[in-house]
């Protein structure tokens, strides 16, 4: 991927935004285990940070791949926490690029094109209770009566869950079983029957809400369903694409920085007459980790130049989701480590880290299932 | 309504701020350039104008080649074009010299406003729109924090230690803003993009009318023939609080002489 001067002031705006609308606040977001998304979001949108590969018409910013790019590279790198860019990667490329490729204009003009505005918030609900890392496991179900889907069922983790104006959902709307007959129903939060059922207390990224969702005779027209009527599963894989990508775009600048802050940290803090910086074994581990952090983010950077270019990255987004799982777990360790106590207190930012990151390796398909997915395509074991 | 702003290149606020060895002017290559700060908020408020009843915004910045950046920011945050006056004759200028030139290239364009910020970050002079003002025989509205104006009168309320005064004059003028005046917007993608382009004017000393002799460092009225490193902070003093801490902090304060 290259980066043109356009990309480099692009992502000093989004770091000042940062640095200025989302870092003053995230202690207290943390403590609240929620931040304002209706507040942030339309500040998101005046700079032009979603749909920034989505037309205009409908919101969007009419740029290409490579500025998702910046933009989550910069999330990751210079927010003081990782639940704010979840969230916010969530309403740009978890939840709405299915309604980009396949949605119908008056879908995209009444659901999509305020959440690019930042008018509302929205998330994307496949997992369950019972089914989580086994998509074609769901239980929920949508069922036709006359022109209305009937949707009964139970969607579990939902990142922006309690704040939710709308999600995309993924049902069972045939009896065919396994990955066949599902499909992405938009639901607003405010129809009839649907219900928070419980907000989840979890160990990390506490800014950011995760609801059980429940679903009772929620009444929405068919015309809510994004593309056609039964291919869901397939085009949630496609999006899995996208918010694996980013995931890992996110991740991998992240881990680069907190080794640098550790550096930093490392050549203040005194030890035995000298610089805890100055044990070699201290400077070579840090090396180690950096080599891996920089071969991911020039691995990322090349996904993201295919993807761009239309070319199928399903191989390299799984690649890098798995890689930056394990990575970011290795970094946040000697992150704790080597600050010592400091590491573990929690007004410190290590100990956020590594409860943070910890999530990379489960949420969005967790490690087996890349390695699954990886194998297959490797002509290994059978689907 | 016509507007200019004038935009400064300052050394990033939370840089650490040098003067080179070389001939004791600031070291503008060891720290990122910005926008002045109250840059911003004058941008922004030309902006704000000309959203609400028409017309054009030009951001004139004077400053080395790099100083093209932050005329560029102007225009990504929607300024119509931009004005670099750039010269190897204009290093080492003193604020009568910038003045000189900014009020050479501003006359007689028909700007209905000029809108500056009311002091810069590094040089911290306070002293060019009035000086702009007076070489331009135009009223110097300073230190605003709002402004309107209804045809060829503009009004602004002029921040004062107690409060503000209400202030009335015929355009064309002379504004300073204070950062009161309003929210200065990030540029957006689409700014971003749209800067790529807008026009933005080279000039020179010479296209300014202006005789090279007149600015520069052998010209300013003042000179910098010193200078040394700011002392490393000293540890401050320590009190333990055996019962009688109020009384020697209050004791500190008073040598002092904070109370
Ligand atoms: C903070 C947070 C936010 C989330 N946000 C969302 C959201 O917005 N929307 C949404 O739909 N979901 C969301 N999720 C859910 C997330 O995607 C799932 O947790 C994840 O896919 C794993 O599913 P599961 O929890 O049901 O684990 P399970 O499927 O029960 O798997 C448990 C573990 O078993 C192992 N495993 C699974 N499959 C295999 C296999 N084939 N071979 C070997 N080992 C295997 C893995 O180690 C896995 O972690 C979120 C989760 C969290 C924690
Ligand atoms: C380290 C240092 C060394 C200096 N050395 C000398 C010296 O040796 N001799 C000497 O005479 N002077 C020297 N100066 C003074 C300095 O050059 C002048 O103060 C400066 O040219 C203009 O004044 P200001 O930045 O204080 O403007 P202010 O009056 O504080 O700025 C107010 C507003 O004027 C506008 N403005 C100011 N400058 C520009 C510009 N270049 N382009 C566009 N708009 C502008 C902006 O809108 C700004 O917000 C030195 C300054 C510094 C920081």
């Amino acid at each position: 991927m290259e980066f043109t001067a356009e990309h480099e002031q692009f992502r000093k705006v989004v770091r000042s935004f940062i640095e200025t609308e989302i870092n003053p606040y995230v202690d207290q977001w943390e403590e609240d285990r929620i931040f304002p998304a209706h507040e942030l979001f339309p500040k998101l949108a005046a700079i032009g940070a979603f749909g920034l590969e989505y037309d205009e018409e409908y919101g969007g910013q009419g740029a290409d791949h490579s500025y998702t790019l910046v933009f989550a590279e910069e999330l990751g790198y210079t927010t003081h926490c990782a639940g704010v860019p979840m969230a916010i990667a969530v309403q740009a490329n978890m939840a709405t690029p299915s309604l980009h490729r396949f949605g119908s204009h008056d879908l995209k003009m009444k659901y999509l094109k305020p959440a690019m505005e930042g008018e509302m918030v929205c998330s994307v609900a496949i997992s369950e209770p019972d089914a989580g890392s086994d998509v074609a496991g769901i239980r929920t179900r949508a069922v036709r009566d006359g022109d209305d889907w009937v949707i009964n069922g139970r969607k579990m983790w939902i990142t922006n869950g309690t704040q939710a104006d709308w999600i995309c959902l993924l049902a069972r709307t045939s009896d065919e079983g396994g990955f066949q007959g599902m499909s992405q129903i938009i639901v607003p939060t405010d129809t009839p029957g649907f219900s928070v059922g419980r907000k989840i207390e979890k160990m990390g990224n506490h800014s950011s809400d995760t609801a059980e969702l429940v679903f009772e005779d929620v009444r929405v027209p068919v015309t809510n369903t994004i593309g056609e009527i039964g291919t869901g599963f397939q085009q949630q894989m496609m999006q899995f694409q996208d918010e694996r990508l980013v995931g890992s775009y996110m991740a991998a600048m992240g881990a680069r920085r907190a080794l640098e802050r550790t550096i930093e940290y490392l050549r203040m803090r005194e030890a035995f007459g000298k610089p805890l910086l100055a044990n070699q074994y201290l400077q070579y581990n840090l090396a180690e980790l950096i080599a891996e952090v920089d071969m991911l983010i020039v691995y990322n950077r090349e996904a993201a130049r295919r993807f761009a270019n239309g070319e199928n990255v399903t191989r390299e987004a799984t690649i890098a989701k798995l890689k930056v799982g394990k990575l970011a777990r290795q970094v946040a360790d000697a992150v704790v480590q080597y600050h010592g106590g400091m590491g573990y207190a929690e007004e410190n930012w290590p100990a956020r880290y590594l409860r943070d990151v910890r999530l990379i390796a489960i949420g969005g398909g967790a490690d087996e299932v890349m390695l699954r997915i990886l194998s297959l395509l490797e002509g290994m074991g059978k689907k | 309504m016509k507007i200019a702003v004038c935009v400064k290149q300052v050394p990033d606020t939370w840089a650490e701020k040098k003067l080179t060895d070389a001939d004791r002017t600031l070291d503008r290559e060891s720290a990122d350039g910005v926008m002045n700060e109250l840059d911003e908020y004058a941008v922004e408020e030309a902006l704000l104008l000309t959203e609400a009843s028409g017309g054009e915004v030009v951001a004139v910045s004077m400053g080395p080649d790099k100083a093209e950046e932050t005329v560029r920011k102007a225009l990504q945050m929607g300024a119509d074009s931009g004005i670099h006056i750039v010269d190897d004759s204009l290093h080492g200028s003193d604020a009568i010299a910038t003045s000189l030139v900014l009020s050479k290239v501003l006359a007689d364009k028909g700007f209905d406003l000029i809108i500056f910020g009311s002091e810069s970050t590094d040089a911290r002079m306070s002293v060019v729109p009035a000086m702009v003002a007076e070489r331009l025989g135009v009223p110097q509205m300073t230190f605003a924090n709002k402004v309107e104006v209804a045809g060829e009168t503009l009004k602004i309320q002029r921040q004062t230690e107690y409060g503000y005064d209400e202030v009335e004059s015929s355009t064309p003028a002379v504004v300073s803003v204070v950062e009161k005046i309003n929210e200065p917007r990030y540029p957006s993608f689409k700014g971003i993009m749209a800067a790529k382009k807008k026009p933005i004017e080279t000039v020179t000393v010479a296209d300014a009318g202006v005789d090279a002799g007149q600015v520069g460092l052998a010209a300013a009225w003042s000179q910098v023939d010193q200078f040394s490193e700011r002392p490393p902070k000293a540890a401050g003093v320590k009190i333990e609080d055996d019962g009688s801490g109020g009384v020697k902090i209050a004791e500190y304060l008073s040598e002092q002489k904070f109370i």
